[in-house]
């Protein structure tokens, strides 16, 4: 049996999968060391990369600031990216599409 | 297998900085140019796709997590030029909001996993499915999105190394070993959505590759 569905309603189950995919499952997330940094750890180099960051991240480690459950911070930090990147990556590809049609039809 | 500031020397992340700047660049040219208008809301779909999937690492070997990548599945959808555009969306924003990945090698994050594994892996991708056949797109894809972030491990081991950081007869197989694991995420991850989207919308595996 084929399942057809309309574009809008693609992209709102796809965002809607992204976004319970970092509210639920984000918290359960493996606390381990990834690749990078287990390397970094057994080779001794690990400590390089703990200086001063130059910018002050807002939300560092992907924690909300000020609440106190370490999963529902994380949660929320990334339901707030999940969305932040879903705007950004549509607003600069309907940019990109949008401004050379302007450029098309002489209109800027 | 983002980079953090402070892993790089200044000509190290200096370099990439400006290899990856010229390559988005001409990702953004590129995309200008050819982009239709099916593909903006794919756009936003898989950068919030792939951030998500990004925060959710899983346990491999030996006290190590990894987490999927993603820029490989984005190429296949949306070809490379689409997938060096969103992945560096992906990490700026991580690097700036979330301090995951330096500011300064941001240029050298978006080399290894946007250039090095969504482009470097759809050129992989494009000649696996002539070797394999045009009907044989999940096994490319799985094969491919394994090649991408061992790539990408190899990359960022070289750059450790040129950057005086660690050895490469030390870090290079420690990276590729470790990464040939969290490759095999990043397959099933990458087979598993082109698998349900060749039921849901085989449509969108049709699209242009820009």
């Amino acid at each position: 049996m084929e399942m057809t569905m309309s574009m809008r309603g693609f992209v709102f189950v796809g965002l809607l999968v992204s976004l319970i995919l970092t509210l639920f499952l984000s918290p359960f997330a493996s606390p381990l060391p990834d690749g990078l940094e287990r390397v970094a750890q057994d080779k001794g180099f690990l400590e390089k990369g703990e200086g001063t960051p130059a910018i002050r991240a807002p939300l560092p480690d992907y924690a909300w600031p000020g609440v106190d459950s370490e999963g529902m911070a994380t949660a929320l930090a990334g339901f707030f990216g999940t969305m932040l990147t879903f705007t950004l990556g549509y607003s600069l590809a309907l940019l990109l599409v949008s401004r050379r049609k302007g450029a098309k039809t002489g209109s800027s | 297998m983002h980079i953090p500031d402070g892993f790089l020397d200044t000509k190290t992340w200096v370099a990439l900085a400006a290899v990856s700047g010229v390559s988005v660049a001409r990702a953004v040219r590129k995309t200008n140019q050819k982009l239709g208008e099916k593909q903006v809301p794919l756009m936003g779909v898989l950068a919030a796709f792939v951030f998500a999937a990004q925060m959710l690492n899983f346990p491999v070997a030996g006290g190590t997590s990894g987490h999927f990548m993603g820029a490989l599945l984005i190429a296949v959808l949306l070809g490379p030029a689409s997938s060096i555009l969103i992945m560096t969306v992906i990490l700026t924003l991580q690097a700036v909001i979330f301090q995951d990945g330096g500011i300064l090698a941001l240029g050298a994050n978006i080399f290894n996993m946007g250039l090095v594994g969504g482009a470097g892996g759809y050129g992989v991708f494009l000649l696996l499915r002539r070797w394999l056949g045009e009907n044989r797109r999940l096994l490319a894809t799985g094969a491919a999105a394994w090649l991408a972030i061992v790539m990408a491990a190899a990359a960022a081991a070289l750059e450790l190394a040129f950057s005086r950081t660690v050895p490469l007869n030390i870090v290079l197989p420690a990276m590729l070993g470790v990464h040939a694991l969290i490759g095999i995420g990043e397959a099933l991850v990458s087979m598993a959505v082109i698998s349900l989207l060749e039921r849901v919308r085989p449509d969108l595996l049709e699209l242009e590759k820009i």
